[in-house]
């Protein structure tokens, strides 16, 4: 049923008019998104990889249309608050319709919603491509922990809980992740990467980034997934590309071959035959 | 049965109403009855009891979080107190008190009908609403605990794999049976409006609430059926065999999300529609000003029931299985109508004279809360955005944020028409203390968690791990439940304390629909007489002939032009 | 009636056209088909209320010139009191339970049911109480 939804970021569906259209509203913005480095983050972080940072550009647009709405809103309705309380008993002049004023708030609205439209499209088509890439990292997620497989590679990481499995990426290269889950639904999510993903039984869902620092970053499972969800926790280690081949090849030893042929094995067999939906292991921490 | 004689202005048919129902009384009245007016305080009643069962739910899970490990509940306990204030806060609680309450005794008296159009369905809605709560609530008796799984229940995990025992199915039945409560009442409310209105009283001289009921009632129709569907295939899932929801026999566990989201997107409007109605109806009496661009409000309230059918995957945005350009801009083209709403609510107080009433003072409330609920919203219906914040904090603190504002509306509405239900008006100061609570609190406890959101904290985590500034957020945000809280007790006290203390006279407030032209409380099938109607206000023209509804800057009445034509 | 019929009408066309944009871009038919039927369901009232606007003549609650005196006569006949909405309830409360403890519950709310149903029928008839 849902396995023919394109993709959005398919550029098939978009016409050059379109596309020019948008450019021109996205200018202010652009504007705006080059001058990101002096305006406040309303709370939230460039974090450490490139869509990251667009995203975070997008969240100061956002914040500042709402400042500016939310504010002059707040200032209108603070002014009648204080100047039109009752004061006697007369009664005010009953003014029903002012067609002009009601048309601007109308359309000025509108205007700043296609805006905004367009602006998230800029930001959504960079964050949801997906360029050709050497790194691919397949993530299983599974009650109540994590495997990154590596394929092409020895390297196999699995971790349950608190164990808080670690997946190693090279930074400034492009990194594909193909996310899955073998039981219920779970989020794969970075907050240093101002990102999250599904992880859906029956599913492959593919994302691609590029992280900009090295460095360890706290992950964890956002979505629901039953009892011990509190602590599905993971972490993305960001190396230099040559710490990154160095730790590929303490995998290649006889023992790591025939681990990771095993574990690629089984998720394979457990993805391809459809996973009968089992609890997991429920005898953590006893 | 009784031949309902039409009131009017020159004839009294007080033989013929003013009869005190010589029918039963006492508990059997109780069971027995068909009036609206007793049927929808039984609603009131019940759903404020549910708001604080709920409510009590969520202190608890709030003090299990003000530390990061707290030791309070257990994960599976705190799974269930979740689920089970979620469940109780938007199927018990919001929905039935939004159209079965105050929409129950007040949407026949405003357009001058005798009753509801099905008076035994509508006793019959009451009744599933309260056994489909007792179902859902008596969960928690069950040996497995309530339902685990989160109030969207989604799929794989609420299949029986996962989640065993009675509870769950304690929770489908309850939807189940409260899913046809709702149906029944959209059925009820749609045929009253559109059979039983007074004569005079035309479509566009409704008031904005009767107005926004009805369209509630129509998006119920729509809506709840497909809830209801998709409970039942999720039962069979779990019991006959099925693999509707799981992939593992050839079904899609997302399909459960269309379903689920597909009623729940335009849930969110049934539930915020009868709220909006309330507050335009307090603050247009307490500015003592017609609604500003009352037109203008409910194209405004028929655009976001039409666009409230094309939104539903914004909720699956990181699903990566959905269109996202599509829902974006239908989304992000709700902001319109709303931002129509809330400045008509302002030309509303522009210029009046405003009387900082309680009801007033928590319409105000709602204003302020439902903005920030509102500009918040923007962000999630882009899709990077939501990419960012999704099943973080910064959504649970967006939709409290709303439902907030729907908690300050429905305390507008308490106030505002208790003294013509009950007959008797609530303790003003002990009223505004409530405000200030609820208010205040409403806003300590919403403003860390969109911080916490954006410092990366996760929803649904009973414990969370030790990073700097989070537990100073979680003990703010605390406080602020608390002080919700201390709101709803001052509630509960005034109901007490104001027990026939203050009568209240028919019309109290110098309103302007017809539910104040007859007595408080109305008698057996509303009215003895009605006033000509010749405007969505018809007891201010009666009481101010002289002070009709302007167009801007000129002495021109609105309407006038039908009138002479005739 | 005639607002009536042109709000739903209005509504259906509007989720048609949604319907049709959506459909054809996603390619997923459970949202396609769910909107679909969503303009089905404003189609199917909307239409007779306009069949029937065409027909009837104007009734005193779209006429905003009209008196209180033109609506006097009967409104409707309404029930005074009735239990049958509680048994009916109390039916569809045992049934619900029967799908969580067990079958044997059907039979009290079946029967519950079934009284219900027969009893409000014949309320009807006979004209219930008061």
């Amino acid at each position: 049923m849902l396995k023919s939804v394109r993709n959005s970021g398919d550029a098939r569906t978009r016409g050059r008019a379109s596309r020019r259209a948008r450019r021109v509203l996205a200018l202010p913005f652009a504007a705006l998104v080059l001058s990101g480095c002096t305006v406040p983050g309303f709370g939230a972080s460039p974090g450490d990889t490139t869509s990251s940072q667009s995203t975070f550009h997008l969240w100061q647009g956002f914040s500042i249309g709402a400042v500016i709405v939310g504010g002059l809103t707040l200032a209108l309705m603070l002014w009648s608050i204080v100047m039109h309380r009752q004061k006697g008993d007369a009664i005010p002049k009953q003014t029903q319709y002012n067609v002009p004023l009601e048309i601007i708030y109308t359309v000025i609205p509108i205007l700043i919603v296609i805006g905004l439209f367009a602006a998230t499209l800029v930001v959504e088509n960079k964050v949801v491509a997906n360029p050709k890439t050497d790194v691919i990292v397949n993530v299983n997620a599974f009650q109540w922990g994590w495997e990154f497989l590596y394929p092409g590679h020895n390297a196999v990481v699995y971790g349950q809980t608190t164990q808080s499995p670690v997946m190693v990426i090279p930074a400034n290269e492009n990194v594909h992740v193909n996310l899955t889950s073998t039981d219920v639904i779970h989020g794969f999510y970075v907050h240093a990467f101002n990102f999250s993903r599904y992880a859906l039984p029956g599913v492959t869902n593919q994302f691609t980034f590029r992280a900009t620092n090295t460095g360890t970053f706290f992950g964890q499972c956002t979505q629901l997934c039953g009892l011990y969800h509190s602590y599905m926790y993971f972490r993305v280690k960001v190396v230099s590309p040559a710490d990154y081949q160095k730790w590929l090849a303490t995998f290649n030893t006889p023992k790591g071959e025939a681990a990771a042929k095993a574990a690629a094995a089984s998720l394979q067999q457990q993805l391809s035959t459809g996973v009968p939906t089992l609890p997991a292991n429920t005898k953590f921490g006893r | 049965m009784t031949d309902v004689l039409a009131p009017t202005p020159t004839q009294h048919h007080d033989d013929h109403h003013g009869d005190e129902h010589h029918g039963p009384t006492g508990i059997v009245k109780w069971l027995t009855t068909t009036d609206h007016k007793i049927i929808g305080l039984s609603y009131t009643v019940t759903s404020v009891l549910m708001l604080v069962i709920g409510g009590f739910f969520a202190e608890i899970i709030r003090l299990q979080l003000s530390s990061p490990n707290g030791s309070l509940v257990s994960l599976a306990q705190y799974n269930e107190l979740f689920t089970m204030h979620g469940s109780v806060m938007i199927y018990l609680f919001v929905g039935p008190f939004a159209f079965g309450a105050l929409a129950n005794i007040i949407v026949p008296i405003q357009i001058g009908a005798p009753d509801m159009a099905f008076p035994r369905l509508n006793a019959l809605s009451y009744w599933l609403y309260l056994t489909g709560s007792i179902t859902m609530l008596s969960g928690f008796f069950t040996s497995g605990g309530a339902a685990n799984f989160g109030w969207v229940g989604y799929a794989p995990l609420s299949n029986s794999l996962n989640t065993p025992g009675a509870g769950a199915d304690l929770w489908i039945g309850g939807l189940l049976l409260t899913g046809f409560s709702a149906i029944f009442t959209g059925v009820n409310l749609t045929a009253t409006i559109f059979y039983l209105r007074a004569p005079g009283m035309t479509m566009f001289r409704m008031p904005i609430f009767t107005w926004n009921l009805l369209v509630t009632g129509i998006l119920i129709l729509l809506a709840f059926p497909v809830l209801t569907a998709g409970l039942i295939m999720l039962y069979c899932d779990r019991h006959f065999g099925t693999h509707i929801f799981s992939n593992t026999g050839g079904g899609v566990p997302v399909l459960w999300q269309h379903i689920f989201w597909f009623w729940g997107h335009p849930e969110v409007y049934i539930l915020a529609l009868p709220m909006f109605g309330m507050v335009t109806e307090v603050i247009a009496v307490f500015s003592k000003k017609p609604v500003f661009g009352y037109k203008g409000m409910i194209f405004a309230t028929l655009t976001i029931a039409a666009l409230s059918l094309g939104v539903w995957a914004h909720h699956m945005f990181t699903t990566g299985v959905v269109l996202l350009p599509f829902f974006s801009i239908m989304s992000l083209l709700i902001a319109v109508p709303t931002g129509i709403k809330m400045f008509n609510w302002i030309g509303t107080m522009w210029r009046g004279q405003i009387w900082f009433s309680t009801a007033m003072l928590m319409s105000l409330g709602f204003l302020f809360t439902f903005l920030i609920g509102g500009l918040t919203g923007i962000y999630l219906a882009s899709p990077p955005l939501d990419f960012f914040t999704h099943d973080t904090y910064f959504v649970v603190a967006h939709f409290h944020s709303v439902v907030m504002a729907l908690v300050l509306g429905a305390m507008a509405g308490l106030f505002y028409w208790g003294p013509k239900i009950t007959g008797y008006i609530l303790d003003e100061r002990l009223g505004k203390a409530q405000f200030w609570f609820l208010f205040l609190g409403s806003q300590v406890f919403t403003f860390p968690q969109y911080l916490l959101g954006l410092y990366g904290m996760s929803r649904r985590m009973a414990v969370y791990p030790e990073q700097p500034q989070w537990q100073h957020l979680n003990e703010l945000s605390t406080l602020g439940a608390l002080m919700i809280g201390v709101s709803t007790i001052l509630f509960v006290i005034n109901i007490g304390y104001s027990w026939k203390k203050y009568p209240a006279g028919d019309n109290p407030w110098d309103a302007q629909t017809l539910e104040w032209f007859t007595t408080s409380p109305p008698p057996h099938h509303n009215f003895y007489r009605l006033p000509q109607i010749r405007s969505e206000r018809p007891t201010w023209d009666y009481n101010h002939p002289e002070h009709r509804s302007l167009e801007h800057g000129t002495d021109h009445v609105v309407g006038a032009e039908t009138e002479a034509h005739a | 009636m005639k607002v009536e019929a042109k709000m739903l009408l209005f509504l259906g066309l509007f989720f048609g056209a949604m319907c049709a944009v959506y459909w054809n871009w996603s390619l997923e038919n459970a949202g396609g088909v769910m909107m679909f039927a969503g303009m089905l369901l404003c189609f199917l009232p909307g239409s007779y209320y306009y069949w029937w606007s065409r027909r009837m003549k104007e009734r005193p609650e779209d006429n905003p010139n009209a008196t209180q005196a033109e609506g006097a006569g009967v409104i409707d006949t309404f029930p005074g009191s009735s239990i049958f909405p509680f048994v009916l309830g109390m039916g569809a409360f045992f049934t619900v339970l029967a799908l969580v403890f067990g079958v044997w519950l059907l039979v009290p709310g079946l029967a519950l049911a079934g009284w219900a149903f027969l009893g409000g029928i014949g309320e009807g008839r006979r004209g219930g109480t008061h």
